[in-house]
Parts: C-alpha cells; structure tokens; sequence
C-alpha cells in the first residue's frame, strides 16, 4: 500500500531528489536516507524537540512531518546551521558555557535557541524558557542551556548584529 | 530508501484544489483522513488510534489560510495557523479569548503547524480551541459534495474525537461573532507540564450593560467529553453585579454540573476541584477586563 514516490526537497542548501514511503516521517528521511544524524527521533510524539529543525525557514518537529509534506519546500538541520568551516554563534556559546552533557537533545536545543533568537534577540529569562519548552533535556537541568542561550544573545548585541546569525 | 515503520502503512495524496479534495474525499470513503498541520494526525497514527487507507494532503490549500473582518464576524480558514490565529491583530483586539487560547495550544513549534480547522475536525476534548470556540458561540462551514453547511459550535462537538462533520466534508472556516467592545474575557487551564492538554480548562466571557452582568458564557473543557457550557453557573452571574464573591460562588455550581472523567490522568473528584478553581479564576479575570470600551472609528 505504501507506493514509494518521489520528493524534491533541499536541505542544507543542497537539493535533493528521492524516493520516500507516503508513511515516511521527515525524522527519519533525513536521519536514515540523507544520513543526517544530528536530526533524531526522541519520542516519535512531538514531545521531546529531538527532531527539531527548521522547514521553510521555521522552527518544526520533524517527526510531525511526513516526507511527502516537504516536497518542494526547504529544510535546514543542525548541520546546515553554522558557517562553512565554522560554529554558529549558538553552538559556540553552548560549548563555552559547557551546557552538553550526553548531547542527544543539544542539535535540537541549538537549533530551537537559534531560531528564538532570530525572533527575539532581546529576550527575558521567561521567555527563554517557554522557547525551549520545546526540546526536553534528561542530562543538565537545563541552567546551563538557558545560561547559553543567554550568553549567545548578549555576544550577538554587542556584536551589533541584532541577532542576524 | 530505508525501512522503519513508526508509522502504519497509508497511500498518500495531494489535491490541487478544494474541489478536488472533495472529489477525492467522495471517491475514497470514510477510510480517508485529512491532513492539515499534522500536529494531531502524526501522533494518532503513531499511537495506532487511526489507520487510515489513504491520508489527504490539502496543508497546501493556501486559498483556506485567512483572517478576515465579516459583517461582525471574524472569518478564519481552516488551514490557519494556530500562530497565527495568536499573533494577528485583529483577533487579539476583536476575539482576544481566542488569540490567548491560541497562545497556550502545545509549544511554539507546534503552533507554527498546527491549524484551527484541524484542532476543531480533531475535537480533543482537552484542546483549547474547541472550548473556546463553543464559548464564542461561533459556527464551522462544512463543504462536502452536496455544497455547503454551517454547524453552530455547540452542535459541532459529539464525543471525544467525534464531530458531526460527514467523512466527505472538510471545514473550510470558523466564523467568530466578535464579542461587544469593552467584554470580559478570560481563558485558564491547568496542565500537568507546560504544554500538555488541559485536565480541565476554563473560558469565560462576559458583557455588562448599566452595572449588572447582561450576558456570561462559561464553558469548561477537558473535564468531560466535550467542552461544556456552565448554564447553571452562567445563571447565577447574568443579571447581577460584578460582586467579588460572584465568581466563588458560580465556580461552586460549575464544578457540580459538569460531568468529570475518571481516567488515569486525574480522577472524577479533582476534575471537579480544577474546575471549582479555574472557573473561579477565569470568571475574576473575566470582571477585572470589562471596561467601558472607547469610542472608536468604526
């Protein structure tokens, strides 16, 4: 029943042309077809943020997708966030204030935080923590995480850069 | 491609237009099931609680993606974001209840895919769009082969998961009677974690004409099988004062008139208990923002 058909979707800049199964979720197109590990399934409910990346330019669980859904459309990853050659300011912050631990729940953090931060470079501590209500962490207790988050937007103001990433 | 099947199997198609979504709804039958945002469908499938032969894609239906200003009404299309519906200005000053309902759908990702039309087809009794909605009194249009219908809110909402909508129809808007300038509203839930559903959820809306409550909507959700209007305790507010012992006492009366689930989440008895609260201070939130509306330009 699950007739395979083709999507054209670019990701990371790149475009992509392949089959999918109509019951294929973007969590698992990306991890297990395009080989994009830093995208992982948490909970398979939506709950965990794991699979967080952005689809069209905003924020979305990739596990509340269906591959179909992204055809023609434009998906970025972790490994499409920072800089050729470099770290994105938000994973240059994490890792300086030392908020990995396990790290299975960071490319979803970083890439929740930085999205957030696009929006809202002049965030308050409240609304840093509904932001990453999204994403789920078992590991650190998340000060570190909002700590960075923090750290990150203080570097992008005194950057001048009004939170451009 | 690799194989792992988190979800069941399903044959997937994608309609053009909403004329041909409902052709392909009449040809496929009840086994057919719609998708908008996916944000409630995914986990179903997840769970294994539908199995669908067919999943309809018409997320792509920009044509049902507005907010529009009608003759009193706020018409919203069914495949508007619940972001949306949080953020436009104009709900947040015609409807505000249900730009701040909105507002609590979920976590920020959810809401950027999640739609009005899909929570309503959806009827969670715990989601927050179907209390307010039935709060609001506003009505659905369902468009199915035959044309279409206007289903009041009230007459929507059948049973947890169930709506009277016919497997060939698709809600293609919500059409909000804007409250008078100057309404209290109010819309307060209790969730176990930031983002769960409702145990119990409470909206309110009220209007005053010369020092007394004219009208007052109170509808809980989350504690029965559908959202309930309060009639006992909405009776006891109309035609009185805005008096501070008010919302105590028509909280008392909610939480007995309301039927309250038992499951493994919370018992019938603090079912009861949330409401008594939450009605209580929805209906407090609801006096403290009536206000003498400024005139204004139409």
């Amino acid at each position: 029943m699950s007739v395979p058909f083709s999507i054209s979707v670019t990701v990371n800049g790149v475009r992509y042309a392949r089959p999918v199964r109509p019951n294929q979720l973007l969590v698992e197109f990306l991890h297990d077809d395009l080989e994009l590990h830093g995208t992982r399934n948490g909970c398979s409910q939506g709950v965990c943020g794991c699979c967080t990346v952005l689809v069209d330019g905003e924020p979305a669980k990739a596990c509340l997708v269906l591959a179909p859904q992204v055809d023609g459309g434009v998906v970025t990853t972790i490994e499409g966030l920072a800089p050729p050659g470099g770290l994105h300011p938000m994973q240059t912050a994490f890792v300086e204030v030392g908020a990995v631990q396990c790290g299975y729940c960071i490319p979803g953090m970083v890439m929740t935080a930085a999205a957030f931060l696009e929006e809202n470079p002049r965030p308050t501590d409240v609304q840093i923590r509904d932001a990453l209500a999204n994403n789920l962490c078992r590991c650190t207790g998340y000060m570190k995480i909002v700590e960075a988050v923090k750290m990150a937007a203080a570097a992008n103001l005194s950057a001048g850069s009004g939170g451009d990433a | 491609m690799v194989g792992s099947l988190i979800l069941p199997s399903f044959a997937y198609v994608a309609p053009k237009s909403l004329a041909e979504a409902i052709t392909t709804l009449a040809a496929l039958g009840p086994d057919a099931k719609l998708l908008a945002g996916g944000q409630s469908l995914i986990p179903l499938l997840s769970m294994r609680l539908a199995r669908p032969s067919t999943i309809v894609d018409i997320g792509r239906l920009g044509e049902l993606r507005y907010i529009r200003a009608v003759d009193g009404q706020l018409r919203i299309g069914a495949l508007t974001r619940h972001r949306d519906v949080e953020r436009a200005p104009l709900v947040q000053v015609q409807a505000p209840v249900l730009a701040a309902a909105a507002g609590l759908i979920g976590h920020s990702h959810i809401r950027n895919r999640g739609t009005i039309g899909g929570s309503l087809a959806h009827a969670d009794p715990a989601a927050e769009f179907p209390a307010a909605v039935t709060a609001l009194e506003a009505s659905v249009i369902a468009l199915g082969p035959n044309g279409e219908r206007e289903i009041p809110a009230g007459e929507l909402f059948l049973g947890p998961l169930t709506t009277a909508l016919l497997p060939s129809e698709i809600l293609t808007e919500v059409r909000v009677p804007v409250p008078p300038a100057g309404h209290g509203w109010a819309f307060r839930e209790f969730t176990q974690r930031s983002g769960d559903f409702a145990l119990v959820s409470a909206c309110a809306i009220v209007t005053l004409q010369t020092a007394a409550v004219a009208t007052c909507r109170i509808v809980v959700g989350g504690a029965g099988p559908v959202p309930q209007r309060c009639v006992g305790a909405e009776a006891a507010v109309v035609g009185h004062p805005t008096a501070p012992e008010a919302p105590r006492e028509a909280a008392a009366l909610a939480a007995d008139e309301v039927e309250a689930e038992d499951d493994l989440h919370a018992s019938s008895g603090y079912r009861r208990r949330l409401t008594r609260v939450l009605v209580r201070d929805a209906l407090e939130d609801a006096f403290a923002r009536l206000h003498v509306p400024q005139a204004t330009r139409p």
